[in-house]
């Protein structure tokens, strides 16, 4: 079996994260990472791989990004994907939901040419942007089955199942192999690298593509080919302090019942 | 003026507040249409209920081939009808879908159908179409346009006040044909969530919120939340805990909410939970820890024990409505 997982390297949320000028998300100043919510994918497709551990499975971290993208890939390796692909153009700068899931789906496309590719794996939704569309666009374009959203997952053949929450009721959904699949973070605890995995993941193979090794035009891509435009980015003005009280004598509800009046909401 | 099609949301044949919110959205934009997918027995009675909104037009796509399947047939369902829309000659101006995980998954695959740009998550659509959207955890805020296509754009709640207007409502049942590649994802059982006669979490006006400060005792923060008709809320630390479902999770990974009033109990105020709620309207919060970064947001903090506080605070509200 083959499987593809796909990881995005992200702006860490705890760093300072902001716009270029063109007002695309700055991924080369702030620091990065795999996106934390697809560590519950590359999670699960390590998971179907020692649970079958009868079968030849591969696990491939696929990324579309700028240089320090691969990251995301190495992390993925270290937790123990057996080889990665890094899609790197100077052209995808910018590229919005739409082209990215593109450039993936040709990836995916190429890697399935080698060997067919059973199962595409993705998150809940990157910590950036946070569409989370990609998965869903890409079984659009593979023309293959979406099983997404998943808070647990179970294989067995080539049949799918996983539980899925909605706002309103808890669904079973069930597919056949070859599909997209994204699992949520309620999917199970992602694995740390081990220093093991770590030494091993040095001598994985990491390939690195370009958009002409995926017959994919330079203008299908990037800021310029984008479907929407951002025409204005602006920092939320910081909240202005507002009153704390210490409930040292019980004054506390009061005071916050004073407030809640105040504001008409009682 | 052209057409705007509004996805109603709808649960047993009932309009939910959202659709009305899109609804008055889509008036800046040109005529509404709603479009209800769902049993043919309720569409009338959604017609009804849309009409009061402004919708000049309903259609009614009848979801027997649909509701069996996960997302990819209402994609195809929607992109069939925007094509008959406009391939009568008329103009669409926008798709408009209330922003929920599915709708959002239907509208990136209707967007690679119909090669039309999509935004999610606005929160807000001006009458040329720019929308506004909330980023990195609600410190930035972005506007931003479709530019190519019919614009799809999913819309959060509470993005409008419903504004009442009386629309013709007439009503066209469309005829779609569902491909077999687009029922591959099969739902092989559903099991409803039981209903907590509060409000929906992220409709609500005012959202109490508990976290890893009530010990897993929510009964102060539920005891608040119905005195103020408010929903319940909690933050990840408290669903990891297995104290309350993810459904109840406000936060990066749960819902984002931004009711007029939030009021967040034992709450530290993590990155992730900020994410979730720091757009609301006025926000309060109670926390025994004066250091919680979660009084850096607040308009109001009491440092003290909710256990405490909470029930003082009922007490209080009930007296004083008397």
């Amino acid at each position: 079996m083959n499987i593809v997982v796909l990881v995005k390297y992200v702006p860490d949320a705890t760093a300072d994260r902001r716009f270029e000028a063109d007002n695309t998300v700055d991924r080369v100043d702030v620091d990065g990472l795999l996106s934390e919510l697809d560590e519950y994918a590359v999670e699960q497709a390590l998971q179907i791989k020692e649970k079958r551990a009868e079968e030849e499975i591969e696990v491939t971290a696929l990324t579309v990004g700028p240089e320090k993208a691969a990251d995301a890939v190495r992390k993925a390796l270290q937790m123990g994907a057996d080889k990665g692909v890094h899609v790197i153009d100077d052209a995808i700068a910018g590229s919005d939901a739409i082209a990215t899931s593109l450039v993936l789906a040709k990836a995916i496309e190429k890697l399935g040419a080698e060997k067919p590719v059973d199962l595409v794996v993705g998150g809940l939704a990157s910590t950036d942007a946070g569409l989370s569309v990609v998965p869903a666009m890409l079984a659009e374009r593979l023309g293959l089955p979406q099983v997404t959203l998943a808070s647990v997952v179970e294989t067995q053949g080539n049949q799918v199942r996983i539980k899925r929450d909605t706002d309103v009721a808890t669904e079973v959904v069930g597919g056949t192999m070859p599909l997209v699949l994204s699992v949520t973070d309620q999917s199970g605890e992602a694995r740390y690298p081990s220093f093991k995995g770590i030494m091993a993941a040095k001598k994985k193979p990491l390939e690195t593509w370009s958009l002409a090794d995926l017959g994919v035009d330079a203008s299908q891509v990037g800021l310029a080919a984008s479907w929407s435009v951002v025409e204005e980015t602006a920092a939320r003005p910081p909240r202005t302090a507002g009153e704390i009280v210490k409930d040292e004598d019980g004054s506390g509800a009061k005071a916050l019942a004073d407030f809640l009046a105040s504001k008409k909401f009682i | 003026m052209s057409e705007v099609l509004v996805l109603v949301d709808a649960q047993n044949g009932a309009v939910k507040k959202p659709t009305y919110e899109l609804l008055t959205i889509a008036k800046r934009l040109g005529t509404p249409s709603a479009v209800f997918i769902g049993a043919a027995g309720e569409a009338a009675g959604v017609a009804e209920a849309v009409k009061k909104y402004g919708a000049e037009k309903v259609y009614v796509i009848d979801d027997a081939q649909i509701k069996g399947y996960l997302v990819a047939p209402k994609a195809e369902a929607l992109a069939q009808l925007a094509q008959q829309v406009s391939g009568a000659g008329k103009d669409l101006a926008a798709i408009l879908l209330p922003s929920s995980a599915e709708n959002k998954e239907v509208a990136g695959r209707l967007a690679i159908k119909l090669e039309s740009g999509l935004i999610t998550d606005a929160v807000d659509v001006e009458g040329d179409g720019t929308t506004t959207q909330s980023v990195f955890a609600g410190n930035y805020t972005v506007k931003a346009k479709v530019t190519k296509g019919t614009p799809i754009i999913t819309v959060k709640p509470n993005s409008a006040a419903p504004e009442e207007s009386a629309g013709a409502g007439e009503v066209e049942t469309i005829a779609v044909s569902i491909s077999d590649a687009a029922k591959t994802a099969q739902i092989v059982a559903t099991q409803p969530r039981a209903a907590t006669g509060r409000p929906e979490l992220t409709e609500a006006a005012i959202v109490v919120s508990g976290g890893r400060g009530t010990g897993g005792d929510f009964t102060a923060v539920e005891a608040l939340a119905d005195v103020l008709g408010a929903a319940v809320g909690a933050s990840r630390a408290a669903v990891d805990s297995g104290w309350k479902p993810h459904s109840f999770q406000v936060g990066q990974t749960g819902k984002t909410v931004s009711p007029q009033l939030y009021v967040a109990n034992g709450i530290s105020g993590a990155i992730q939970h900020r994410a979730g709620m720091q757009t609301s309207k006025t926000i309060v919060a109670v926390n025994k820890d004066e250091e919680a970064p979660i009084f850096e947001l607040v308009d109001f903090g009491v440092v003290g024990d909710l256990h405490t506080v909470l029930p003082a605070l009922t007490e209080e509200i009930t007296k004083r409505k008397g």
